[in-house]
């Protein structure tokens, strides 16, 4: 295939313009010796059948992984409006007069993450809750000029890696606040004592073993540090969850992949970075405000741009320029598609069916790692046997978590979702 | 004009918030319900008694209000959108295809997964020929990651040489992302000015080389256009010193199959998917920017790494000791990397050589034309893209950002604007491979009109564009009067701001 629309005649006259007889005489300012003389070996070209033809894996016919990434309903309008291809095939809207779908829409994402977070303003997104955590650290460092990271060690441990990468060449201490061996909630004797005011605390909440934190005690613990910030991986928990802006936290952050974006083998993800005005203009990433037009009408462009890198260089809050637009256009049309009743519902069903699960497993012997209230995921000890003959029976079982957590043996990571049937219960059963 | 009609479909309609449609009880959505449950009693302390405040309304109203949207957005299906170095050229319906198979398949679902990383490994060893490298990560999510990716790659391999450099150099004419990833990495920057003939020259690397340097992050071919002449050389003083070259491949688009940046000796770099391989924009992401090294860089690169054995499933490795950690959380923007991939096997060897030569033909023909009427600043010969200026427009009182304005009532995306900064009032511009002779000349009809109305009219120009969704928007007022939610709306009259 070629996607060039030039015919022979369309190509004469152009060189003809130019005034060269072909195109090579356009690289002439490379050097000789830099050139490339073979021919690249890499296949095609292929017709779009030969490209069709080529084999995919057939996705498991039950799943219970999440971890972070999770799959949920997804009603069809969302794809059919995101395929329109004013929005996908746009750039960044650095130029409002054409680019008021995109901009009215991330102003309507922002408006939605702000309030289910409960915070006062949301960025128009980053690339995903891992990265969102890193940038919220180097916000808290540089506004508080602070020199300690506590992170729960029941955040998911990608997320902390990605902290220590992004934090490696920075003066920053960081450490892993425990949790308690048998609820899998934070350890406040431990919190209290590592907190002070040259700290930057953040916390998961439902943690990464789907625990729900005890969010009150450790809002007032988390008083005494000098930043505070709430992680939520499972966006679906807002709509149910108290806001975690009631616990009064300097940034609510996360992955927002749950409203509107597939699973997608890991990425697109959806990153989203929530704050209070105090912190508005040290936060990251793109900012969609509302104006007007010259002639008085509402309209929307990128603000407060003195923030970011194409203009403060290396003085910027941040690196990020391109960031998951249209990821977050998907999660403003997801949400005002599935409503405020649904998203309460699938919550719902998503924390009633992991208690119905959890309920099976321990029926057939299986026990639970923690005996923490959790939302909808929780660990459960399954050994290697029986893990595959789940899989060999075509259920993913979950995600195992001993690579992150030694001392939990055999932890598996079991997810419910409303996507989860009355079949997969019943494969559940029937295999176990 | 057709173009024209399409962007001025029903502009006098404002379209309101969704929040102001919303109404108890209108979203009459089915939700799945397969577990017949209500919550267990003891998560009540953990429960909002309240519903979340996001639009109720019905599926007709939400299809209608984001169709609406849409139509007061420019995409690339649209016209021509010719902004230099972001590189928008037509994204094919095919990679999309393709990509959709992925969409339902979770990352611990081992045996699609399988596909899924062979997939992913064939890509990493076509980006690998194609810009002559040894390695590659895919995980980056955008080109500004891959370049933070690509530093940290580069402190790493500093440190374990127990240099202590923490100074990168920089043309005049960088990306801004430059400068920005290398602080976030931990580095101190220093600016290098570019040379006369808008490419940075060996002796000026030269003169700043001093004990402090890492690196010296260079865009080949430049933000001009300009292929960087001197790069061997460059490469060659950088290496001996124990320096690193790193390359930013946001032009890797126009030498395709001509040069490779592992034969110019470039120690790192990252390519942005989106500019090189035609994967969609987004209007502002997803995107995707692999980093590819030398071999002597490769145990940094970030984990997971891809790996296979024999008759095994494709797996993620994460024991690679001297790796800079992670960078995503999960395997970077997937359905990306799926689209790229489409790219480069749809068009083969000879399809990615021809992309950068008809790049290259269609940028010259938009040059040789617009300069009899637009300044052009560097005479040296250009690839795939140009800068030209407002110097002869300004004295008449039009700038550039009026130049760009006007260009969308011809139906056109405008060029880049004021970048690069070497250039007062830059008109950045490129047109892509995917332009077809009949939009070319239109543009240029469109720019000559304009250069032809400067010196006749110029007054016209201040009140445009006119036929756009909105007529141009004030974002000093957006600056002032911050308002970035439908909650500040609320508690701002409504009157200021309809003014």
């Amino acid at each position: 295939m070629s996607f060039i629309p030039h015919n022979p005649e369309d190509r004469r006259k152009m060189l003809a313009t130019v005034g060269i007889t072909d195109e090579e005489e356009l690289f002439a300012t490379i050097p000789e010796g830099l050139r490339h003389s073979q021919r690249l070996k890499v296949p095609g070209p292929l017709d779009e059948e030969t490209i069709r033809r080529i084999p995919q894996g057939r996705v498991s016919r039950t799943c219970f992984a999440g971890g972070g990434i999770y799959r949920h309903h997804i009603p069809a309008l969302v794809d059919a409006l995101a395929a329109r291809q004013e929005f996908y095939t746009a750039y960044t809207p650095y130029q409002p007069e054409i680019s008021q779908g995109t901009l009215q829409s991330i102003f309507e994402y922002q408006s939605m993450l702000a309030s289910l977070t409960g915070m006062d303003v949301s960025n128009a997104s980053l690339y995903d809750g891992a990265t969102a955590l890193a940038e919220a650290a180097i916000m808290a460092i540089r506004a508080k000029n602070l020199r300690r990271i506590l992170v729960t060690r029941s955040t998911n441990p990608a997320y902390r890696a990605v902290l220590r990468t992004y934090l490696a060449n920075h003066a920053i201490e960081i450490r892993e606040v425990p949790f308690e061996r048998t609820s899998s909630q934070v350890d406040q004797k431990i919190l209290e004592a590592m907190i002070g005011a040259d700290a930057a605390f953040f916390i998961q909440n439902p943690n990464f073993f789907g625990t729900l934190e005890p969010m009150d005690a450790v809002a007032t613990i988390a008083r005494r540090a000098g930043f505070f910030g709430i992680i939520v991986t499972e966006a679906i928990s807002l709509g149910l969850l108290r806001k975690p802006g009631e616990y009064g936290p300097d940034a609510v952050l996360g992955e927002a992949q749950s409203f509107g974006n597939p699973p997608n083998a890991g990425g697109p993800l959806l990153g989203f970075f929530c704050t209070t005005q105090e912190h508005l203009r040290r936060m990251p990433g793109r900012i969609v405000g509302m104006t007007k037009d010259f002639a008085g009408n509402p309209a929307f462009c990128l603000t407060l741009a003195t923030r970011e890198q194409h203009i403060r260089r290396e003085k910027a809050t941040s690196n990020i320029c391109t960031n998951q637009g249209l990821c977050a256009i998907r999660a403003a049309i997801y949400l005002s598609a599935i409503g405020p009743k649904g998203l309460r519902s699938i919550a719902t069903q998503c924390v009633a069916g992991a208690h119905q699960i959890m309920g099976i497993l321990q029926e057939k012997g299986f026990t639970p790692a923690f005996t923490g209230p959790f939302f909808h995921e929780f660990v459960v000890r399954m050994d290697m046997d029986k893990r595959r003959t789940l899989e060999e029976a075509g259920i993913v079982p979950g995600i195992p978590i001993e690579r992150h957590y030694p001392e939990i043996q055999n932890g598996l990571l079991v997810t419910v979702t409303e996507m989860n049937t009355r079949e997969d219960s019943k494969c559940l059963i029937e295999t176990l | 004009m057709s173009d024209r009609n399409t962007i001025r479909t029903f502009p006098e309609i404002t379209e309101p918030l969704l929040i102001t449609r919303s109404a108890q009880g209108k979203n009459k959505r089915q939700i799945p319900d397969p577990f017949k449950a209500g919550l267990p009693a003891d998560l009540s302390e953990f429960i909002n008694p309240e519903q979340a405040t996001i639009p109720d309304v019905s599926e007709v109203e939400t299809v209608r209000h984001f169709t609406r949207l849409s139509r007061k957005n420019f995409g690339i299906d649209q016209g021509m959108y010719p902004l230099g170095s972001c590189t928008m050229k037509y994204n094919p319906k095919i990679c999309e295809h393709i990509a959709n198979r992925i969409k339902n398949i979770h990352p611990a679902d081992k045996l699609p997964m399988h596909n899924v990383l062979r997939a992913l490994a064939a890509l990493q060893r076509y980006l690998e020929e194609i810009c002559g490298m040894d390695a590659c990560t895919l995980w980056p999510a955008a080109g500004a990651h891959g370049e933070l990716t690509g530093m940290l790659i580069i402190r790493k391999a500093l440190q374990a040489k127990g240099a202590k450099r923490d100074t990168v150099l920089i043309p005049d004419m960088a990306h801004g992302t430059n400068p920005a990833s290398c602080a976030v990495a931990g580095f101190a920057t220093r600016s290098i000015p570019s040379g006369k003939h808008g490419f940075l020259e060996a002796g000026t690397v030269k003169e700043h080389l001093d004990e402090n340097v890492a690196a010296l992050m260079i865009t080949n071919p430049n933000t001009l256009g300009i292929f960087e002449q001197e790069i061997g050389e460059i490469a060659d003083l950088l290496h001996a010193h124990g320096s690193f070259l790193y390359m930013d491949g946001a032009n890797l688009n126009a030498i395709l199959g001509i040069t490779r940046p592992g034969d110019m000796g470039v120690d790192c770099l990252h390519v942005n998917l989106h500019k090189t391989f035609g994967t969609p924009h987004g209007g502002g992401g997803p995107g995707s920017g692999p980093v590819l090294v030398q071999a002597h860089l490769e145990k940094y690169l970030p984990i997971p790494r891809i790996v296979h054995e024999p008759h095994q499933l494709f797996k993620l490795s994460y024991t690679t000791p001297d790796s800079i950690g992670m960078v995503h959380s999960s395997v970077g923007n997937v359905s990306v990397l799926i689209k790229a991939l489409v790219y480069i096997v749809s068009l083969g060897p000879r399809g990615l050589l021809e992309c950068s030569k008809t790049a290259a033909l269609n940028a010259n023909y938009l040059r040789v034309q617009l300069a009899r009427c637009f300044d052009l600043p560097y005479k040296t010969p250009t690839l795939h893209e140009f800068v030209l200026s407002d110097k002869q427009q300004k004295d008449r009182g039009v700038t550039t950002l009026d130049i760009a304005k006007a260009l969308m009532d011809y139906g056109f995306h405008p060029p880049t604007v004021y970048f690069p900064l070497v250039v007062p009032g830059a008109i950045m511009i490129e047109p892509t491979e995917t332009e077809p002779l009949e939009e070319l000349d239109r543009f240029v009809a469109a720019m000559e009109e304009i250069a032809s109305l400067t010196q006749s009219n110029p007054e016209v120009f201040h009140d445009k564009p006119k036929l756009t969704p909105v007529v141009r928007v004030d974002e000093v007022w957006a600056a002032r009067n911050l308002c970035l939610t439908w909650s500040m709306t609320e508690s701002k009259p409504e009157e200021e701001v309809s003014k």
